[in-house]
């Protein structure tokens, strides 16, 4: 047992429904009581879906256990065939099904429903949602997908994307341009869009691409080993890791690695003056392995910031995410724990956060800039405007996303210049965010929030248990900037621990930061 | 209220009960507002990795504090052996209790997979209560959606409480379900001003202000699922005061009616205390019954409110309902419901394929759903109302009227809006 306030992955049927709900003419029978019809809220307004996803939950009741379940989710099968005749169904069971052991797979094929009925078998108390939607999209490829000559002209699959995913949308959009460049057509895109029909004419590409390891490393794998189609390992995600991504495919397709880069603005926008106030801020970069990786390149290596932090939720990604965070000197951390998370977050002192939804709260409370990178979304990831992470015009979105919660360049000198200013001061955050000017405190605050201060305080103390800060030291690190502070009082406490210094004077402050100079 | 208002009722109606699939929230979604209410309280679900999705997604948001529920998931190991998931549980709980030593009152509270495997919370709760009572009160209940429908969870909640209230020989007034703060403080003015003495409510905000319960203790209902409490109530010896719930002017003035009846009230004090409030919410009301009025209203089974709000919508909005569902009527409580609202289709349980069929076929000018429905009726081109706002936001007493009729037709009002009308 594991208390667990908050989740950054829902139960493995969730992932079956991002796959059903993604994909059409699919429907999928849930063996489930009636509260986990909450699921369908998810899609119709986390992602504003306008149908209902297609599942029929069999919604049985206590009273119903001592009596016959099984011919409820028989009649539920069968009654969902009839209203809604998909080209194929899957029947599966959610956590409390799981338990009472009715087996939908082989009630449903008692039925002899006329379309192929795919049985999923997802263990509700040891794995997730995103270990679901691998599942369910391989148990359909795998029942689906049959022998057949390849296409004449050279064409590959895309898959991994699906309902409720992180941009999914228009990743694939993006990527599907970007391979029609290269003179590649898109045989399938799958699960997002796909139907039962097009899943059969996968074998039909040449090879695959896989923009999501998370939901469709399963498939690809298995497409791989049962019909020798090689799959990408490169996820588009940055500039650098684009063009890494093109020349793998144009090798794959035997086709040009040049592609037209004339829409993408990152590079510059990166190397311009104005960016300069960007080099070594301290990030730190938590979400699904995928994006968190990604993440980190683009940020270390195309934008110069300094990569302080480095995890992922998901520990089927365990290994190659600590094998990255090694690349940046850090050790990784794997948890789905966010108050693990947020620890963690407290004691890297990072002046932004590249996280998910859960970290958008985290750097709510402690007041640190942040921008969500991957799942899990809400309302605000389903942009009406096209906003891909992917591909070269997602490059520039990444740019555009990470620098936007900063504050500017110019506007970071005045504050550190003029920080009594009444109304341009510290706490009323960047100016070219709306709703928070603030009339500067007439009495020192604790930053950012009571709260988070004292946890503050606390991580510190834990850091430099015998440090102690004389008054006049701790004034004159209140005259540094917010964004910076917390960052001049670790450099401050770690060269005074060095220096088997206890007493943390004005100068210590100033030889900290002589000596951290750069 | 016209005098050409239909007064025929729907106490003889037959009600359409159906069984199939249901599109509703389980008991535990309660702990959304309850956590809320009551502020020394910790809610632990003992349950699984969906009880804590449902958790965090049925309100849309997320709480940015560190919330005062959370869930104990089981695992692969607990299903295995049930001993081993009693002591589990204690170790989680003594975790809790040292981090949060605020805490004053815990709920654990059962799920499906719990109640399907058999855990017996009541055991868990005793041996706790023994260990830490009396600073920290330990309850069990189940919202476990095979027991419990959405708001029946508050229901579950507050009967668990009753046992352990403490036995008065006073005579006083218990007013029963959770309201917002601002509400309850309203409601607690009009009956101090009415002259009655000895008012408290179910649940307190704080432990230490828990009511008391005895023979001589009368109550009334704010909210009509809380059909267990009552009985709960009833075994303590209290009466329950029968009225319609206190929604819109005429709700709230029959339900004030009521208690002012049973405590003594004077009629001249009872008009002087509630004749401003009454033309306010008239008139804040009747700003909205331009919209609303002689509209269709097709209302889909969420909170066992559908009737009560039915009521309010015809009778002061002059809206037509054209089908009520509920999840469950409980005729001994609805009874001054049901013979105010006007004949209308009354259905309860559900089929929601089938409902839906219906729904299609009448067309209604607006429908009041759950969220899993409400964006796909608009992309039909259908106007809603999610229903779960009706548990999240102010709606009882005379001051919430207007607000309460609002909600109805600022849906109507932002489809003409956006038709290039106007509001």
């Amino acid at each position: 047992m594991k208390l667990t306030l908050w989740t950054y992955e829902g139960p493995p049927h969730v992932g079956a429904m991002r796959v059903a709900t993604g994909m059409k003419d699919v429907h999928y029978v849930l063996h489930a009581p009636q509260g986990d019809t909450y699921a369908d809220l998810l899609f119709t307004m986390i992602e504003r879906r306008n149908h209902r996803p297609p599942v029929t939950f069999t919604t049985f009741q206590a009273s119903d256990l001592g009596a016959d379940t099984a011919t409820l989710f028989k009649r539920a099968a069968q009654g969902a065939y009839d209203r809604f005749q998909p080209q194929a169904m899957i029947v599966g069971a959610s956590c409390t099904a799981e338990l009472i052991q009715d087996d939908p797979g082989g009630l449903a094929s008692t039925l002899g429903l006329p379309c192929p009925v795919v049985p999923l078998d997802l263990p509700s108390y040891s794995r997730k949602e995103n270990f679901g939607a691998d599942e369910t999209f391989l148990a359909l490829t795998r029942a689906l997908a049959h022998p057949q000559d390849r296409t004449k002209e050279v064409s590959c699959n895309i898959l991994g994307a699906t309902a409720l995913g992180f941009r999914h949308r228009d990743d694939v959009a993006e990527i599907t341009k970007l391979l029609n460049q290269m003179g590649i057509s898109v045989n399938v895109a799958a699960p997002l869009d796909a139907t039962p029909e097009d899943l059969k004419r996968l074998p039909a590409a040449h090879f695959n691409v896989l923009l999501y390891p998370e939901t469709g490393e399963g498939a690809a794998r298995w497409l791989e080993k049962t019909h020798q189609q090689p799959w990408t390992k490169t996820i588009p995600i940055g500039a650098e890791a684009t063009r890494e991504f093109i020349a793998e495919v144009a090798k794959l397709a035997n086709v040009s690695p040049t592609v037209d880069e004339k829409n993408l603005r990152q590079p510059w926008w990166s190397a311009s003056v104005d960016s300069t106030y960007l080099t070594g801020k301290r990030v730190f970069i938590f979400g699904d392995a995928t994006h968190a990786m990604a993440a980190a390149r683009v940020a270390r290596d195309e934008i110069g910031f300094e990569v302080v932090g480095l995890g992922c939720y998901n520990r089927e990604f365990a290994r190659p995410m600590r094998a990255a965070a090694k690349d940046y000197g850090l050790e990784a951390l794997i948890s789905d724990d966010y108050l693990d998370v947020e620890a963690a977050i407290i004691a890297a002192a990072p002046e932004l956060i590249l996280g998910t939804q859960m970290e958008r709260h985290i750097a709510k409370r402690l007041g640190i800039a942040c921008a969500v990178i991957s799942a899990p979304v809400h309302v605000q990831d389903f942009p009406a405007r096209y906003s891909p992470q992917m591909g070269f015009e997602g490059a520039n979105v990444l740019f555009d996303t990470w620098i936007h919660p900063l504050v500017m360049g110019l506007e970071e000198h005045l504050l550190t210049m003029f920080r009594e200013d009444f109304e341009f001061h510290d706490a009323a955050g960047p100016s070219h965010h709306g709703g928070k000017a603030t009339p500067a405190p007439a009495q020192p605050i604790l930053e950012p929030t009571a709260n988070a201060a004292t946890q503050m305080i606390e991580a510190a103390q834990a850091l430099a248990d015998a440090l102690h800060w004389l008054p006049d030291a701790e004034r004159e690190l209140k005259k540094i900037p917010f964004f910076v502070r917390a960052k001049a009082r670790r450099n401050t406490e770690k060269y005074a621990a060095e220096k088997g210094v206890t007493q943390i004077s004005i100068e210590t402050l100033y030889e900290a930061k002589a000596h951290y100079a750069r | 209220m016209s005098l050409d208002t239909p007064t025929t009722g729907c106490l003889h109606s037959p009600v359409l009960r159906e069984r199939g699939q249901r599109e509703v929230f389980c008991g535990l979604t309660g702990i959304i507002w309850l956590h809320r209410k009551m502020q020394d309280a910790f809610f632990l679900v003992v349950g699984s990795r969906t009880c804590a999705h449902l958790l965090q997604s049925a309100a849309g948001v997320m709480i940015f504090a560190e919330p005062r529920f959370g869930t104990a998931i089981l695992e692969e190991k607990d299903l295995a052996g049930l001993a081993d998931a009693h002591t589990e549980l204690e170790r989680e709980v003594e975790r809790l209790l040292s981090r949060r030593p605020d805490i004053r009152q815990l709920f654990l509270v059962g799920s499906c997979p719990s109640e399907v495997i058999k855990l017996d919370l009541s055991r868990t709760a005793e041996r706790l209560n023994g260990r830490h009572g009396p600073s920290v009160r330990v309850y069990n209940y189940s919202g476990s959606g095979i027991e419990t429908t959405f708001t029946q969870g508050e229901d579950a909640c507050l009967a668990a409480m009753v046992p352990g209230l403490e036995e008065t020989t006073e005579a006083n007034l218990l007013v029963v379900g959770a309201l917002p703060d601002v509400v309850e403080d309203q409601c607690l003015s009009l009956l101090t001003q009415m002259g009655i003495r000895n008012i408290s409510f179910l649940p307190s905000r704080r432990a230490a202000d828990a009511p008391k319960v005895g023979e001589r203790t009368r109550f009334i209902l704010t909210q009509p699922f809380l059909a267990d409490t009552a009985h709960a109530l009833e075994r303590r010896g209290a009466q329950r005061i029968a009225a319609p719930f206190p929604f819109g002017e005429e709700g709230t003035t029959d339900w004030l009616r009521a208690v002012a009846k049973t405590c003594g009230v004077t009629l001249e004090v009872f008009e002087a205390v509630t004749a401003a409030p009454r033309a306010r919410a008239r008139k804040a009301v009747a700003a909205h019954a331009e919209t609303l009025r002689d509209k269709t209203l097709f209302m889909f089974p969420d909170s066992q409110l559908e009737i009560p709000l039915a009521r309010f919508l015809a009778r002061e909005c002059g809206m037509l309902p054209v089908e009520v569902g509920t999840p469950y009527l409980h005729r001994g409580l609805m009874e001054p419901e049901l013979a105010l609202l006007p004949q209308t289709v009354l259905s309860e349980g559900q089929d929601v394929d089938l409902q839906l069929d219906r729904h299609a076929a009448l067309k209604p000018d607006l429908t009041v759903c759950g969220l899993g429905l409400a964006n796909p009726l608009e992309a039909a081109g259908h106007a809603t109302k999610w229903a779960i706002e009706l548990v999240f936001t102010p709606v009882h007493f005379y001051e919430q009227a207007g607000d309460l009729a609002g909600l109805f037709s600022r849906p109507l009002r932002r489809r003409a809006l956006l038709a290039g009308g106007q509001a």
